[in-house]
């Protein structure tokens, strides 16, 4: 019974609760001759949730916990001895359920019977043949304690399956049965329903809780993993970023920031005057006409996915700017560059500056604007000396916003910046980032035990420490240098 | 505010009228229009960014919605594809694609000798090599799905070679193909001359969106299938998660939570969480939902919680908004006859704050769809032929997923895939229109001011 069916035959079990709890009010109240003290309706609803959400918790809390104790079990049974050299335990732990899950296909399959298989031995039968056929690739034979490990992996999945699938239908059944039997007419079954709707809604609300946690403690977890396989000294101050796929590799996260911040700069010096200025104007010169088409295109700009900004510095910008500015100037052959990348960004940041920019300079009171007329001053003059000033939190608030966007975006950089990491000034040069690098460390096969992997949580932390600063700075600011006005 | 202080005003009018302007005055007034002209020119360029944007996207993808095929009547010869003459499924499922390589060849062969097609110079293997290479692969397909078939003389509308499809289209010429490896000059002739006798014609290709992704050397056969359904089935979940868990979460905090420090605590998570670089979450569903959960790789069951993870905020922020908007007169009435708290939101407040929510999450989605980042590193990049299998088993199948397939294509070396990937793009850019307008429609048809 897969955790789907299971949570099927919960939720019928859930319906049936309602009816039944709906019934027996309606019947105990006609017996009685008893008022109900609530709606027929808030029994059922009580019945039902004490039939579905202890029984869901549990399953949910069993297939969270169930990899972990597993692992430890099984992991255990592996001698050190079929680890290879150099390897790490978490490797043939990969093996061990790959061919575990090999072997359930090989039974679903009717290729090989439960029998024949609980007799199967990795040194005379050719396990890793018979698993091919069913379409799992192993990269070596299989040796005869990781095959015993598996087969033991494959029981104690089945029987915690097997435990699993029991507990939660207890559960429900069980609660279930209770609540049913609580079920009289001066039950106050409206507030218990609603006491615990109440509570899943607060758990629901705690999920970004989880989320945040769940960020911190994998990029932690793994980051204290990374240095110790390799000096933090070296990777914050080395200059020099070479991966090898043999070890000794050289992780220096400068060239990675440098890049970054080369590739933010020049996006940021697109996108802050010009999305400044469009919402200057769209605020204070332009006309109805102008305005309700020009807001919106340049809304739209903000809605394309990044993908989309990415292909166009691949096809678009990039051999442009090669072609017409690199190659003429003779600095440089390459399609993707600092200047391609941020010229992109720039792009796609103007909707970001230019909206938030505009809500900041509407806020300012129109009082201000008719004092400064009333003193003289051109509408320029009262843009750049009244309303700028009275606005000027809140646009340092967009523009480190959009700094924020800038260091996290990924596609852009991935496909417009290139992947050399390189400490350079030439803008038409490719460089790299440290998303790019975050990327090209974890696609394809992904082995958790070398720091060339590991290296991509570092950066993902160092990462989301920076657009969290700037984050919070941006509130910060907004926050206390706000004008109150009125 | 001006920099006009009162004595050099003085200075500056002195012994003029007020309707003659001073040199100070006209300069003011040029820097005026100067600013205005900036302000102009920074809106014209924000609308060129956007036409140019699409429009390079337009020009370069709009050729792969048509394909180039060639009609061929091809004779299933039995002779070499079932010598036995038992029609055994299983003895013909053994034949791989070079069985049937041949038959094309002879097809080919045979219909340039019937229309008297005569090129100089045209190598022995050349003429075959008008047809994809996933030609022998349908041939094979159709005759395992009918095997009846065999023996007769069936007509086929082939897939062109990717260079002669781009001949076509403007991307390969005469003089780039004498350079090219994989055409000559004088298939591209012998392709005109099938045009001519009207065997080679181009037109709209619907396997670009049902077939699945096809190998390096085969552009003319990538279509969108896989990543199409994959997509689908992550947006599927993403709803199914993240719209009951976000409102459930909103009606919390704006209507129930008190003011105390866990409030604020999930309050500035939510805010920090919008504003989280989306590949933090492709590290997290990494670590979390692959390497310590053990979902699988690739699947749209961890693409699509993890993308739920980051339309949470988005939901929560449009959820709330629209909470907020239902006057506290609704909530006041309800309580005065009797309702309970709960039953006056879920009564009375939910169904009139409904379209905004439902904007809010179409927006979510849109932007979930379009997510790129993430889905790279939790393995969709994979090149994946086979069709997920339908959910809820499917969700564990590896699939691909649209921005994903974009991506992959333009990794290719082939120039015909950029185009496929610009096409793949239009086709995300209409999904994404579709939502849009639906969210607009709903906001303009049911949303009320109060």
């Amino acid at each position: 019974m897969t955790p789907g069916i299971l949570a099927i035959i919960v939720l019928v079990l859930t319906a049936a609760g309602y009816v039944l709890g709906r019934r027996r009010a309606l019947a105990l109240a006609k017996r009685d001759g008893a008022r109900l003290h609530s709606l027929p309706g808030h029994y059922g609803q009580a019945v039902a949730l004490f039939t579905m959400v202890p029984a869901l918790l549990l399953m949910a809390a069993w297939l969270f916990l169930q990899p972990l104790l597993i692992d430890n079990q099984i992991s255990s049974q592996i001698p050190d001895s079929v680890i290879p050299e150099g390897g790490a335990r978490s490797l043939v732990m990969a093996d061990v359920r790959r061919i575990a899950d090999g072997l359930d296909r090989l039974v679903e399959t009717g290729r090989v019977s439960e029998d024949a298989l609980s007799s199967m031995q990795a040194d005379t039968t050719d396990i890793r043949g018979r698993l091919a056929e069913v379409g799992v690739a192993l990269g070596s034979d299989v040796a005869p304690a990781v095959f015993d490990a598996a087969k033991s992996y494959r029981s104690i999945a089945d029987t915690s399956a097997l435990l699993r699938n029991i507990a939660v239908l207890a559960t429900a059944l069980a609660f279930g049965f209770l609540a049913l039997q609580r079920v009289k007419p001066a039950m106050r079954a409206r507030n218990i329903s609603e006491t615990f709707i109440r509570s899943l809604l607060i758990g629901s609300s705690l999920v970004a809780i989880l989320t945040t946690f769940g960020i911190v403690a994998s990029l932690l977890f793994e980051t204290i993993h990374f240095f110790r396989l390799y000096p933090a000294r070296d990777f914050f101050f080395s200059t020099v970023w070479n991966p090898q796929f043999r070890g000794g590799s050289d992780l220096g996260i400068l060239p990675l920031l440098w890049g970054t911040f080369y590739v933010s700069v020049v996006a940021l010096l697109l996108a802050v005057p010009i999305g400044l200025m469009i919402a200057i104007y769209l605020a204070e010169y332009s006309g109805r006409a102008l305005r309700s088409f020009a807001k919106p295109a340049i809304e739209i700009l903000a809605g394309i996915p990044t993908i989309v900004y990415g292909l166009f510095a691949l096809i678009t910008v990039g051999p442009f700017l090669r072609d017409w500015l690199a190659q003429p100037l003779g600095l440089g052959t390459s399609s993707s560059s600092v200047l391609t990348a941020g010229l992109v960004m720039g792009i796609m940041l103007i909707p970001f500056v230019s909206s938030l920019s505009d809500d900041v300079i509407n806020a300012v009171p129109q009082a201000m604007r008719d004092g400064s007329y009333g003193l003289g001053a051109t509408q320029s003059e009262t843009i750049r000396k009244v309303i700028m000033p009275a606005a000027l939190p809140g646009i340092v608030g967009a523009i480190l916003l959009a700094a924020s966007r800038a260091i996290g975006e990924t596609m852009i950089v991935v496909m417009g910046a290139g992947a050399a990491a390189r400490l350079g000034l030439n803008p038409l040069e490719a460089m790299t980032t440290v998303t790019v690098k975050i990327v090209s460390q974890l696609t394809g096969d992904t082995e958790f035990a070398s720091p060339e992997t590991l290296v991509a949580f570092a950066l993902g932390l160092t990462l989301f420490v920076f657009t969290l600063g700037l984050n919070i700075l941006a509130l910060y600011i907004v926050r206390k240098y706000r004008e109150q006005y009125e | 505010m001006t920099d006009l202080t009162a004595s050099s005003a003085l200075a500056g009018a002195q012994g003029r009228s007020l309707f003659e302007r001073g040199e100070r005055t006209r300069r003011r007034h040029a820097a005026e229009k100067r600013f205005r002209m900036i302000g102009l020119a920074a809106v014209v360029f924000g609308i060129l960014a956007l036409f140019g944007l699409l429009g390079s996207i337009l020009t370069n993808g709009v050729s792969s919605f048509r394909q180039t095929y060639v009609a061929l009547d091809i004779h299933l010869d039995p002779a070499k594809l079932d010598k036995a003459g038992t029609r055994d499924p299983e003895a013909l499922r053994k034949l791989t694609t070079f069985t049937y390589q041949p038959l094309i060849k002879a097809a080919v062969d045979r219909l340039i000798s019937e229309k008297g097609i005569s090129i100089e110079g045209l190598g022995g293997k050349d003429a075959e090599g008008i047809i994809s290479k996933e030609a022998p692969a349908e041939l094979r397909r159709f005759v395992l799905a009918d095997p009846s078939k065999i023996g007769e003389t069936v007509r086929f509308e082939l897939l062109a070679d990717g260079r002669i499809d781009g001949y076509y289209k403007g991307r390969v010429t005469m003089e780039t193909a004498k350079l090219d490896r994989n055409v000559t000059p004088e298939q591209l002739m012998l392709a005109d001359a099938l045009k001519a006798e009207g065997a080679l014609t181009t037109r709209f290709n619907w396997s670009f969106f049902t077939a699945p992704d096809a190998s390096d050397t085969r552009p003319e056969a990538a279509g969108l299938g896989v990543a199409i359904l994959g997509s689908a089935y992550m947006m599927l979940i993403v709803l199914c998660l993240s719209l009951p868990i976000g409102v459930a979460a909103s009606i919390y905090l704006e209507e129930f939570a008190p003011r105390n420090r866990l409030t604020d605590i999930i309050e500035v998570n939510i805010a920090n969480l919008a504003a989280v670089p989306s590949i933090v979450f492709g590290i997290l569903g990494l670590a979390v939902f692959i390497n310590y959960a053990g979902l699988p790789q690739s699947a749209p069951i961890v693409g699509g919680l993890v993308l739920t993870l980051m339309t949470l905020p988005t939901i929560i922020i449009a959820t709330r908004a629209a909470l907020k908007a239902v006057p506290p007169s609704i909530r006041e009435a309800a309580l005065g006859v009797g309702a309970s708290k709960m039953q006056s939101i879920f009564h009375h407040v939910l169904p009139l704050a409904a379209p905004g929510i439902l904007t809010g999450t179409i927006i979510g989605l849109a932007q979930a769809l379009g997510e790129t980042a993430p889905l790279l590193l939790i393995g969709m990049v994979a090149f994946v032929r086979e069709f997920p299998a339908a959910p809820p088993g499917g969700f564990f199948d590896p699939a691909s997923a649209l921005p994903v397939q974009v991506y992959n294509w333009t990794q290719r070396g082939d120039p015909a895939f950029i185009e496929r990937a610009s096409g793949a793009i239009i086709v995300l850019l209409v999904f994404l229109i579709i939502m849009n307008l639906g969210a607009i429609f709903l906001r303009r048809r049911f949303e009320r001011r109060w």
